[in-house]
């Protein structure tokens, strides 16, 4: 119980070394899966990601892993949409099913009491869903209003904008939601495709976190997966970044400016992916502290917050970000960003560095409190490519990164050529050459 | 005092599920700080919350706003710290800080690992008395705030119009006023109203320290009153006394056109009883109405009705919130199907909620629900911060520790008489507000 907070002791006074807790589990079945047992609440969450997500769409089919993802609740094997609810609610169980970019996830919790007949019903969800035609037209329906929604919502607009100017004709460049008409299209087919596309053994990671043994986990896994296609649709290849200096104005009736910004990131297996992420703590990163809060917030209240993060998906890498400010204010927030941006490219002072490194490794294992969020993060690394020991060694190659890495990684990534800023609103002021 | 309590004991009436939540444990220092302390030391981590009894429903009138403006204030210089430093410190630590404000509290709280509390129970007296304003720090946050009020309400027709809805449910009581403040009163705020405020409300026995993780009471009692027992309390501190509701005779009905939505959105709150120290069965028996009729996507009775049967909505949802010092509310809605008309669909709704009031709930819904509830402690448990909000919440409303222990096996306790005598109640359209959210189409 103590070890899976391994990565806190690197923090203290005194560095404990203590045992990994993180098993490495592999069913019967050959099914892989991380584990961190903790008797302690009597329930397991479980985490399940199955890569691809809506990149997966076929072409003309924008919307169908979306939609497909969001009817896996709506009926299954002999149950229709009311009795799979009734029973799910009456074992007090919890599914939630998501669709992304990059993957479908699942999240589950389970009590311990119940938890085989728990499992066998998820199972049901994942291998045999419905899709009964009023379960399609209703959840088709909802789909549909979040499309209609998002289209009036500013940084849904800033977002898609920005993704349609950087990915050209790769998935990652249309929301994985659909359009209106490519989702009104879709048939029950289009669905089915959908589900044998995604959801597949060749493609699954698994994190459980709880009141579970690695044999209990085991035998659950190859019941809960082992009725999947042994393999999915093939992933689209490398999105070819297509970004270039400058301000996109997308005229929308709000009283405050969206920003967003976006320029290429950098692989995360590249040899100086943590000097660029200390560096990015810096500019714009979670504290009140990073550049970006102190010049547009604290020093001249021209928006309630300002970030920025490196985003890592699976076929693209970009450094972007985001803020709001008054329609008056936008020309001047955005020659701040400017200036912080060639700011950046100069690199850091050694305070700065020392602030970032210290948040960043004290932050890092506050993180891991609670079944569910360890679960979380376990799933994640597994999807990143992580070696399992690498909350243990994590903080050590924050605490590496020099000045001089900053200064090299800062030269190479920091391009305000190639950023390209969206103001969505009414803004003043602002200059659209690059 | 000292109140020593494992919740488990609690749960004697149904032993099928364990609890794990670890002790509680509560004591009030001599210059009239309460404390409680709550144990789970599954993680060498621990969260600070200093929750103060003053929120936008205790503001002077004309001042809305003042409350949550004072919360980013809290983050400027004191005699010790410069403007900004109380974060820098607790990122130093590799801590997360933030606060929040609502109508009936205010609340400043720092994530840490759990050596760490000493610095941060520093750092939190330091500002309950010794805050240094200036004028130009008061006008700048103003600024930030009025950002915020754009990004949070101007910017998403949704939150204007819950604002209005809100402003008409509550004819009398300062419950109507936006937390974040009337953008008119926000420009008006000075340093003035802002320390007057301030040398009132923010003190020792004024607030509630709730400190939660992998410490001991021992430690936390002897960190606290190093800390925070030399601070002074207010003498004369104001009764919170708010102006209450006439009784409520006529139904309101509002309609708000924005060419920023896209589809019409039905949302009817109703006045509600709330939690009461030592009376909570009311209150209880509101959450299961709260569920039986839209807790579920899928299950409840609004879905079955409106989004299964004869659909004639995109979404329903029902929910009640009575966690308040002095009066909470029942919410139902919809957004209906694209082609009904608005009139169409909340005749539906009402004949919904006409039916249940005549037939009572289905008894396996109900089972299910109070299986759920049950379940739910379970799963809390894994969330020493949201146990941690449990108590600043209730304490800060009128309810007391042992009310928040009792509160489960109250919603146990609660049968299907009880929540057809609160719906009943509750359910009353002269006590509510209806209000529809159209699009500019729709104004013709």
């Amino acid at each position: 119980m103590i070890g899976r907070f391994l990565a806190l002791f690197l923090l203290l006074a005194t560095p404990l070394r203590a045992e990994i807790a993180i098993q490495d589990v592999t069913s019967p079945g050959g099914l892989k899966a991380w584990l961190v047992e903790d008797h302690s609440i009597p329930f397991t969450a479980l985490e399940i990601r199955f890569r691809g997500g809506t990149s997966l769409d076929a072409p003309g089919k924008r919307g169908a892993v979306n939609l497909m993802t969001g009817l896996l609740e709506e009926g299954a094997a002999e149950m229709n949409a009311q009795k799979f609810a009734e029973t799910r609610d009456g074992l007090a169980a919890e599914f939630r099913f998501d669709s992304s970019k990059d993957d479908v996830a699942v999240s589950a919790r389970m009590l311990t009491e119940n938890r085989t007949q728990a499992a066998e019903l998820l199972r049901l969800a994942l291998t045999r869903p419905r899709f009964d035609a009023d379960a399609v037209e209703r959840v088709r329906g909802q789909v549909l209003s979040i499309i209609r929604s998002n289209a009036k919502d500013p940084s849904a607009i800033a977002g898609r904008t920005l993704d349609g100017i950087a990915f050209g004709d790769h998935p990652y460049a249309s929301s994985g939601d659909g359009t209106e008409d490519s989702v009104q299209a879709l048939t029950r087919d289009d669905i089915l495709t959908a589900h044998t596309a995604a959801l597949a053994r060749d493609r699954v990671y698994v994190a459980a976190v709880g009141d579970i043994t690695p044999e209990q986990l085991g035998a659950l896994l190859d019941h809960l997966l082992g009725g999947l296609p042994e393999t999915g649709a093939p992933l689209p290849g490398a999105a070819r970044l297509d970004l270039t200096g400058g301000v996109t104005v997308v005229d929308f009736p709000t009283p405050q400016a969206v920003v967003s910004f976006a320029q290429p990131g950098l692989e995360r297996d590249d040899p100086d992916y943590f000097a660029a992420f200390v560096l990015n703590e810096i500019v714009g990163g979670e504290r009140f502290g990073s550049r970006l809060m102190r010049e547009l917030r604290e020093k001249r209240g021209l928006t309630y917050g300002a970030r920025s993060y490196l985003i890592d998906y699976d076929h693209a890498d970009l450094l972007a970000g985001q803020f709001a400010t008054d329609n008056k204010t936008a020309g001047q927030a955005v020659d701040v960003l400017r200036a912080e941006w060639a700011r950046a490219a100069e690199g850091v002072t050694a305070e700065e560095l020392a602030a970032a490194k210290t948040y960043l490794t004290g932050a890092y294992p506050l993180r891991f409190d609670g079944n569910g969020p360890i679960a979380r993060i376990l799933v994640g690394m597994q999807m990143t490519g992580l070696p399992i020991d690498y909350s243990a060694t994590r903080n050590q190659k924050i605490e590496a990164v020099t000045l001089d890495d900053i200064r090299r990684v800062a030269r190479r990534l920091i391009r305000s050529d190639q950023l390209r800023i969206v103001v969505v609103g009414q803004p003043e002021g602002l200059s659209t050459a690059p | 005092m000292r109140n020593t309590v494992t919740a488990a004991l609690l749960w004697s009436a149904s032993a099928t599920f364990a609890l794990a939540e670890g002790p509680v444990t509560d004591f009030t220092l001599d210059n009239g700080l309460q404390v409680v302390v709550i144990e789970d030391h599954r993680a060498p981590v621990a969260v600070q919350m200093m929750w103060y009894k003053i929120g936008a429903a205790d503001e002077p009138q004309g001042h809305s706003g003042i409350a949550h403006f004072f919360e980013h204030l809290m983050f400027k210089a004191t005699n010790d710290l410069k403007p900004g430093e109380f974060s820098d410190i607790v990122e130093a630590q590799g801590g997360n800080d933030n606060a929040f404000t609502s109508w009936d509290q205010t609340a400043y709280f720092q994530r840490v690992a759990a050596d760490r509390l000493d610095l941060m129970m520093t750092i939190e007296a330091d500002r309950m008395r010794d805050l240094q304003l200036t004028d130009d720090v008061v006008a700048t946050e103003r600024n930030v705030i009025l950002e915020e009020r754009n990004q949070r309400t101007d910017s998403d027709p949704s939150s204007l119009f819950m604002e209005q809805l809100r402003a008409a449910q509550f004819l009398n009581h300062p419950y109507g006023v936006p937390i974040i403040g009337w953008r008119q009163e926000i420009e008006g705020l000075g340093r003035a109203e802002a320390e007057d405020f301030y040398r009132t409300y923010y003190a020792p026995n004024n607030a509630i320290l709730i400190v939660a993780g992998d410490v001991t009471p021992d430690a936390v009692r002897a960190m606290a009153e190093k800390h925070y027992g030399p601070l002074t309390p207010t003498a004369n501190l104001p009764v919170r006394k708010r102006p209450q509701e006439p009784p409520q005779l006529a139904e309101r009905r509002l309609t708000m056109h924005d060419k920023r939505v896209s589809e019409p959105f039905m949302m009817r709150t109703y006045l509600a009883p709330n939690r009461r120290t030592g009376d909570q069965k009311t209150a209880a028996a509101l959450v299961y109405l709260g569920e039986l009729l839209g807790g579920s996507g899928t299950t409840s009775l609004l879905a079955r009705k409106l989004q299964f049967e004869d659909p004639k909505a995109v979404y329903s949802y029902a929910y009640y919130d009575g966690t308040a010092l002095d009066y909470g509310q029942f919410t139902i809605g919809m957004v209906p199907l694209p082609g009904v008309k608005p009139e169409e669909a909340e005749a539906e709704l009402d004949g919904v909620l006409k039916d249940f009031l005549a037939t009572g709930p289905d008894p396996a819904a109900f089972a299910r629900i109070r299986t759920q509830l049950h379940a739910s402690e379970i799963y809390a448990a894994d969330d020493v911060d949201g146990l941690a909000r449990r108590y600043g919440d209730a304490l800060t409303t009128g309810l007391t520790v042992a009310d928040v222990q009792a509160w489960p096996e109250v919603l146990q306790s609660v049968t299907p008489e009880d929540v057809m005598e609160a719906a009943r109640q509750v359910l009353d359209r002269r006590h509510s507000v209806t209000g529809w959210l159209l699009t500019e189409e729709d104004a013709q």
